[in-house]
């Protein structure tokens, strides 16, 4: 993987040939004001679909292993 | 070959014609399609299939269209979806190990719109891993073939919903293009491919690759089945804040034949004699002829900045998708290592065991470029670049309606011939990316043979204007006999 990540770098360091200098830079190709919706409350998905997939689960809470320490 | 198996054989029209006549019920339709798809299982299209639920969904299409009201054009007609298309109840695995066992919970606004018209979608097409490759190789359930030749590549990322309309399992199927991802394996499997305008069509559902490049788009064997898919599909979602909140036309509407008054660019930068294989060129000389005598208006137009396309595209792709893909983490969805010491070691290995090299490669490559030190060289200079590349097509469209060029430089490739060289596999997307990075609508349609497999021809748009390259198409196909051609279908033994 390293050999095929130094060639693609070397690839797209090409772009140092270009003066960018005071280029606004492009986030999206169609640029959109943020909107902004109107609050208003709306059905959730039921937590017990949005847990349905979840490898580990107690109730609708996902379980993880423990992440610290006895008396920590 | 039954009434219903010379039906599936036609394009969207001729099948809607048939359902309404009543020749054939949809019932006998989407079983003519199953068991295609079933018959051509050898070609590796599709992941998943929903028999059961499409049989009962074609019976009550079956006693609409028998009342004489059907739901859209697209009612009761066989569709496959990409394996990212997210719908409720059926697997998404995105080709992938690590979403092998997921079952979406919810609807994309794509299928929803789908299922609302009436379409059966019958099942979900093979692609490469998170639609990273373009060859449907990177594949974690087995490669997709080209029915010109199974020994070919059928492009990618979705190679398996170009399979699907190419080998006549269905006459019209959804893929995403990220860059290139529906116009390459179009342009190798001989049907027409169509990427909307960036925000056109809502991305809720889509899983996410590069969130600024990706758009969902159909596969169909006619520019005017396109038209009607995107009919479909198109418009603003308030559930995806990218998408534009702009009146939809009437795409069919547009589609007069009519070319005359058109002017169409030809960047000097696509038509390079030692870029582009001879057989692809000639063919696409040869349908700007055809355009010419209908009264089109060709002018040559200049892209200064399409030698950097590739390697801004996948600077910024890349590191959109190490963002994207942080969310697989083996916690709430997706595979789970086993055993695990800790939660590190948990995301970890699920990571290292779900995902494949390629996606591997690119969050690798996409986090380098977007970390502290290293963002502003990389990720900020393609952004920049990107304004640039944009700015080429503002200054090309100032002088024409459209632009033509070669989808891609070069027909199917043989499978294996690029898989070991990643940077040669990025490169054969040349032609695609600037549309996905200047937001642009692009359509791929035949346009004739070289050494035994399809050339594709690409129209790219002004933004939002898919009817005038969707007009062009059409009109091409109405003088040409391209879209006709079909491979033979590769039945064999099964899998």
């Amino acid at each position: 993987m390293a050999r095929d990540l130094e060639q693609i770098l070397g690839h797209v360091r090409s772009l140092d040939a270009i003066d960018t200098d005071g280029v606004v830079p492009t986030a999206h190709g169609f640029e959109l004001a943020t909107p902004l919706r109107a609050d208003e409350p709306v059905p959730p998905l039921d937590p017990e679909l949005a847990v349905s997939n979840a490898p580990e689960r107690l109730g609708t809470a996902f379980l993880v292993p423990k992440m610290i320490e006895e008396g920590g | 070959m039954s009434q219903a198996d010379s039906l599936l054989a036609g394009n969207l029209s001729e099948q809607r014609a048939g359902l309404d006549r009543g020749d054939v019920s949809a019932s006998e339709l989407i079983d003519a399609s199953l068991a295609n798809i079933q018959a051509q299982s050898s070609l590796g299209a599709t992941l998943s299939t929903r028999e059961s639920r499409a049989r009962l969904e074609a019976e009550a299409a079956s006693k609409r269209i028998a009342e004489g009201k059907p739901l859209s054009p697209l009612d009761g007609i066989p569709i496959l979806l990409k394996d990212n298309i997210v719908q409720a109840g059926e697997p998404a695995t995105c080709a992938s190990r690590i979403l092998e066992d997921f079952v979406s919970p919810y609807d994309s606004t794509v299928a929803e719109r789908l299922q609302s018209a009436g379409a059966i979608i019958v099942g979900r097409t093979n692609m490469d891993e998170f639609a990273m490759g373009s060859s449907t190789e990177n594949s974690a359930f087995g490669i997709c073939r080209n029915p010109w030749d199974p020994s070919r590549a059928c492009g990618g990322s979705s190679g398996g919903s170009a399979v699907g309309v190419a080998a006549g399992m269905v006459p019209l199927s959804f893929g995403s293009d990220t860059g290139g991802s529906i116009r390459q394996p179009a342009s190798f499997c001989g049907i027409v491919g169509l990427k909307p305008t960036y925000g056109r069509v809502s991305r809720w559902g889509l899983v996410a690759f590069a969130s600024s490049l990706d758009q969902i788009g159909p596969f169909g064997r006619t520019v005017s089945d396109c038209a009607a898919a995107l009919d479909i599909i198109a418009g603003h979602d308030p559930k995806d804040s990218t998408s534009v909140p702009e009146p939809v036309p009437t795409f069919g509407a547009s589609l007069d034949g009519d070319v005359s008054g058109l002017t169409i660019g030809l960047p000097k930068e696509y038509f390079v004699e030692d870029g582009v294989e001879p057989g692809v060129l000639a063919r696409v000389r040869e349908a700007i002829g055809v355009l010419e005598n209908a009264g089109a208006k060709f002018v040559e137009v200049s892209l200064p900045h399409t030698e950097y396309t590739i390697a801004t595209y996948y600077l910024i792709a890349t590191a959109e998708a190490s963002s994207n893909l942080a969310r697989f983490d083996g916690v709430r969805y997706g595979r789970r290592a086993e055993q695990v010491e800790d939660l590190a070691d948990l995301y970890e290995r699920s990571r290292s065991e779900g995902f494949g090299a390629e996606v591997k490669r690119r969050i690798v490559l996409g986090t380098y470029v977007l970390s502290a030190g290293y963002y502003d060289a990389y990720y900020g200079k393609a952004q920049r670049v990107r304004t640039l590349i944009r700015r080429d097509f503002d200054t090309a469209f100032e002088s024409c309606d459209a632009i033509l060029t070669p989808t891609t430089p070069e027909t199917a490739f043989a499978i294996g011939a690029k898989s070991g060289d990643p940077l040669s596999m990025y490169l054969s997307d040349v032609y695609t990316t600037s549309a996905n990075l200047a937001g642009l609508p692009g359509l791929s349609m035949p346009c004739g043979m070289s050494d035994g497999m399809p050339v594709g021809l690409q129209l790219l748009g002004k933004p939002l204007d898919e009817a005038t390259i969707l007009r062009i198409g059409d009109a091409f196909e109405r003088l040409t006999p391209h879209h006709l051609a079909r491979p033979e279908p590769s039945v064999s033994e099964s899998k």
